[in-house]
């Protein structure tokens, strides 16, 4: 194992976040203060609660999960699609590294940059409303888990991606509906029948039910199925990664 | 001497069908420089790709001080540095930090001290702070030499190390390579500029087409190859060449008023003393006499020429 590797590369990426730290750290604070006026305050006058939790900390988790799970896919999908674009990713591929240790490195250091943002919003969200973790260690785990996942997610992508309208289509047009229609600001429940039937087939939704469990020991699935989701999103993204290093693609002429 | 890079029958195919390496076989032997010569397109890049593990061979193999670069490449690769031809840099990070990324990345324990002699060495260190995007495009080329040094590798692949690099530079640039090869690490070199090979080189290869058309010592290619011609400046025009010197080899030049006469170094015999007997005989003065060695150019011009007809 290159450990030596690992370490250059999630410093080099960490740097990149603290470059810009500011723009990391502000604009999530200001987008879920945003979130909770709109959704919060407005809508959260209108319904009271659900199941027991009041609005406004029902829809933390779900506020949670929205950004963490861009941050993880855009993070590690810039970081190395630009490498790929600059063309300095020839030192990735002639150096002697795995592709699990390139892994590690990027999407480590991407998900690692998710997580605080996602703690940053948890943060924010106390001064808003009072929260109470019942499960905190699922918490964590369920936040983890996602991070990296989804980071991975986004790694393919940024090897995929051929130009950046590309890396920001797929974050833009596919995870900020399933996460909006994943019961992010409201209960499967809530919806009509025949819906909440499709809304079964969003994986997004088995997240923020898992992640919601968490915080308040109720869900819209078994939390069983939530693990049981994010554990084969979590596989079949490795799968990809390793397939797409061992032939190369999009990466090796 | 022992081969520090071993190519065989290192093929490439690419996936519309270009064949850019066809069946290469090179030895290359530790501590000297070789120079790959070669015009655009000859597969120069894809040779060097292939070693480095950027690219994928289709057949044959390559093996770096004894490893093979795909079942053994963690070996291989850390000894080999790359300095490729675009200057390609992390635009927004810092010199230094981008030298220590990439000794990291080769799985090197940091070592600042090493790094500060080696940015010294190639005289960046007044810049280790600054970041990439502000230095001139020299600087930048040998940033990149310094990330390919960062992690001491015993090989070094320099891809047309001096494109677009002023004269002062370049001078520059060999002598840092001199260094390099002084300190025994084996250098790679591929060139536009022959110029550049005739400076720096030990041995030379010739690739076109994807084939290495040769591989042979500089001073022996030169000597064996090298042809001299004199030219003889004469007073007045001549309206023909009379028959001693026709039957000498001797041309008349196009202003009629030289004569050119070409000779192998090499033999044991030139002929010049005879020549200019009988220039005198044939009642011609002459005002001026030159000698011209023909370079690398010239031979690199003519293989390529010879292998197209």
């Amino acid at each position: 194992m290159n450990f030596q590797a690992i370490r250059a590369i999630y410093i080099f990426e960490m740097n990149r976040t603290f470059r810009t730290i500011w723009q990391s750290i502000v604009s999530p604070v200001v987008s879920t203060s945003l979130y909770f006026v709109v959704f919060g305050a407005a809508i959260g006058s209108r319904i009271q609660e659900v199941e027991g939790v009041s609005y406004g900390a029902f829809i933390v988790p779900g506020l949670m999960m929205l950004t963490v799970l861009m941050q993880s896919v855009s993070n590690a999908g810039f970081g190395i699609f630009f490498p790929k674009f600059t063309g300095t990713i020839y030192e990735i591929l002639s150096a002697p590294i795995s592709v699990l240790e390139i892994i590690i490195g990027y999407v480590g250091a991407a998900a690692t940059k998710a997580l605080m943002i996602g703690l940053i919003i948890l943060g924010t969200a106390t001064f808003f409303v009072d929260l109470e973790i019942q499960h905190p260690f699922w918490m964590i785990g369920f936040l983890v888990i996602t991070c990296f996942s989804f980071a991975m997610l986004g790694f393919i992508l940024g090897i995929w991606a051929n130009n950046f309208e590309q890396l920001q289509l797929v974050p833009m047009l596919l995870i900020t509906p399933l996460v909006f229609l994943g019961g992010s600001f409201y209960s499967v429940s809530m919806l009509p029948e025949a819906w909440q039937k499709v809304a079964m087939f969003n994986p997004v939704l088995y997240l923020i039910s898992g992640f919601r469990w968490a915080f308040f020991g109720m869900a819209d699935v078994p939390v069983g199925w939530s693990l049981a989701a994010i554990g084969v999103f979590c596989a079949i993204c490795v799968v990809a990664i390793w397939t797409i290093f061992r032939t190369g693609w999009r990466l090796r002429a | 001497m022992a081969s520090m890079v071993s190519v065989q029958g290192l093929s490439k195919i690419y996936d519309d069908g270009f064949k850019a390496l066809d069946s290469v076989d090179l030895e290359i032997e530790e501590g000297e420089v070789l120079a790959l010569l070669g015009p655009n397109g000859a597969g120069k890049t894809t040779l060097i790709s292939a070693i480095c593990g950027i690219a994928t061979a289709t057949s044959g193999t390559v093996t770096v001080g004894g490893h093979d670069n795909v079942r053994d490449f963690r070996a291989a690769r850390s000894m080999i540095g790359l300095v490729p031809q675009e200057l390609t840099i992390e635009n927004f990070e810092t010199v230094f930090n981008t030298v220590r990324f990439t000794r990291g990345l080769f799985g090197k324990p940091r070592d600042d001290a090493y790094l500060e002699k080696l940015l010294r060495q190639l005289t960046l260190w007044d810049k280790k702070d600054n970041r990439l995007l502000t230095l001139s495009g020299g600087m930048k080329r040998r940033v990149m030499i310094a990330k390919a040094l960062s992690h001491e590798p015993r090989v070094l692949f320099l891809d047309e190390p001096t494109a677009g690099v002023d004269v002062e530079l370049r001078k520059e640039m060999w002598d840092v390579m001199r260094d390099l090869k002084g300190s025994g690490v084996t250098i790679i070199l591929t060139t536009h500029y022959i110029e550049e090979a005739e400076a720096m080189a030990d041995r030379v290869a010739v690739i076109n087409k994807g084939e290495i058309l040769l591989v042979q010592d500089k001073a022996e290619l030169m000597k064996q190859m090298g042809k001299k011609t004199l030219t003889v400046d004469l007073d007045a025009p001549v309206d023909s060449l009379p028959d001693s010197l026709a039957q000498r080899g001797v041309e008349l030049g196009a202003d009629r008023k030289s004569l050119i006469y070409t000779y192998d170094t090499a033999a044991r015999k030139t002929g010049i003393t005879d020549l200019l007997a009988d220039i005198r005989k044939a009642g011609l003065h002459l005002t001026d006499v030159h000698t011209k060695q023909s370079s690398l150019e010239d031979i690199f011009v003519g293989l390529v020429t010879e292998d197209a007809a």
